[in-house]
């Protein structure tokens, strides 16, 4: 296919790959939990993905680039903070009581905007990457597989200790289940607000 | 005690990753089981406090100004008729699909009486051609009060539109179309990236006998009665999540 060849060339770079900005930026922006540094770890994805270029055959573009991103993420994690790649989640502390699980449906629904970005960011980075692929993302296991290299069987069960150490995050910041409580509009908070999610 | 399809059937289903036929079996277990039905809306719960915590950070301009500026120059975008190919091919394969769906359902041996399968035919018709540029909505707005007003005087009922974007399926608009042989009112909602297209007419000219779930060359079809209304939602979202969709609608 003489076309395709073509449009594996330089040229196309832009096209193909540009397009999928947002979510490399979200991935990498929950990877390092830092807006700044999710930058500069995108602009080097950008660069090594251009030279890679000539090796991508066409298929998911977005899996492809999402890849790449990732990996430059873990080096730039392991370089600058590699305490956040051997965190361990304690689950003998973090784990609900019988009691606590059964207020849980009612718990997560007034959980506002900002405990629920604080709680997904301070997952371990195993557990919040496949949360993020798999819910903002809205990958399938498949696809999340291929994409951290790891068998189905462990992305399902990093989705469901992710899931459950979500929730027993969200369960300590507010032991007690308040009703009424107005849920903040998506959007309503301020860029700073983002800041306080963050790790020092 | 736990349910032993607690730990592997639930989160599957959960995650749209099982068949139609192995989510229907799932359902039917839901039923019977108030420990899985438990937890799944635990799930979707979670699931709705995330979607609505907008948690997506998209790429500030300044960033891809960078990197356009980064790239060397021959990477600059080059007088390829990328956008209008890719329309192209796009539209060929809505035909495809078209033609599959049509030869599809003719080709199935008797799921359900001819009249189902026109209904469901048309309705996938509709959704495919829906999704081309230009033709998801005739208003569009998240505005229930915008949207609803709108079919007035338009259809000889009034649909009821509410917004589920609290619970992560925004409305984004409404439009005309036609099924079974009459105007229906069609409501366009977003899941992430895929759409979803609620079909509404009144219940007293829906066919007899329409199943509950069917699935079409990929798209996922649910059928329901409600008010004296009758719904068909349409997307290529998978069963669990259209059905606790559907769900809203119908509180």
């Amino acid at each position: 296919m003489e076309e395709k060849r073509g449009s594996v060339q330089a040229g196309a770079f832009e096209q193909v790959v540009l397009p999928h900005l947002d979510a490399a930026y979200n991935l990498a922006r929950w990877l390092v939990r830092n807006t700044h540094d999710a930058e500069d770890v995108v602009q080097e994805a950008y660069l090594r993905a251009f030279k890679f270029f000539g090796g991508y055959e066409g298929g998911d573009a977005r899996a492809w680039v999402l890849k790449i991103v990732r990996n430059t993420s873990y080096t730039f994690l392991e370089k600058n903070r590699p305490a956040d790649l051997s965190e361990e989640f304690d689950e003998k502390v973090h784990t609900g009581t019988a009691e606590q699980l059964g207020a849980e449906a009612a718990l997560v629904q007034t959980a506002d905007t900002r405990m629920v970005r604080e709680a997904l960011n301070e997952l371990p980075v195993n557990f919040r990457e496949v949360l993020v692929l798999r819910e903002l993302e809205g990958m399938s296991y498949k696809e999340i597989a291929e994409m951290i290299g790891k068998p189905i069987g462990t992305v399902m069960s990093g989705l469901a200790r992710g899931r459950t150490q979500l929730r027993d995050r969200l369960l300590q910041m507010r032991p007690e289940v308040r009703s009424n409580v107005p849920r903040d509009l998506p959007g309503d908070l301020p860029n700073k607000e983002e800041q306080r999610g963050l790790r020092k | 005690m736990a349910c032993e399809n607690n730990e592997r059937l639930l989160p599957a289903y959960f995650d749209g990753e099982l068949d139609v036929v192995r989510s229907i079996e799932f359902e039917e277990h839901l039923k019977t089981c108030p420990q899985c039905a438990e937890d799944l809306s635990d799930l979707q719960a979670m699931r709705s406090s995330v979607q609505s915590a907008n948690l997506y950070k998209r790429a500030p301009e300044s960033l891809r100004s960078r990197i356009r500026a980064a790239l060397p120059a021959e990477a600059r975008p080059q007088p390829i008729p990328m956008p209008r190919r890719r329309t192209f091919e796009w539209l060929a394969v809505a035909a495809a699909t078209l033609i599959a769906v049509v030869l599809g359902a003719k080709m199935l041996p008797n799921i359900g009486s001819e009249k189902q399968n026109l209904i469901a035919e048309e309705i996938v018709a509709s959704h495919i051609r829906s999704l081309q540029p230009g033709h998801l909505y005739d208003v569009e707005s998240t505005d229930q009060h915008t949207v609803k007003p709108w079919f007035d005087g338009k259809l000889d009922f009034a649909p009821p539109v509410i917004n589920l974007a609290d619970q992560g399926f925004p409305l984004i608009g409404g439009r005309l179309d036609y099924v079974g042989h009459r105007n229906v009112a069609a409501l366009v909602y977003q899941r992430q990236k895929h759409f979803i297209n609620v079909f509404v007419w009144p219940e007293d000219s829906k066919p007899a006998e329409m199943p509950q779930v069917q699935a079409i060359q990929g798209y996922n079809l649910v059928f329901w009665s409600h008010n004296g209304m009758y719904f068909c939602a349409a997307s290529d979202l998978n069963l669990a999540e259209l059905r606790q969709f559907t769900q809203l609608l119908e509180r």
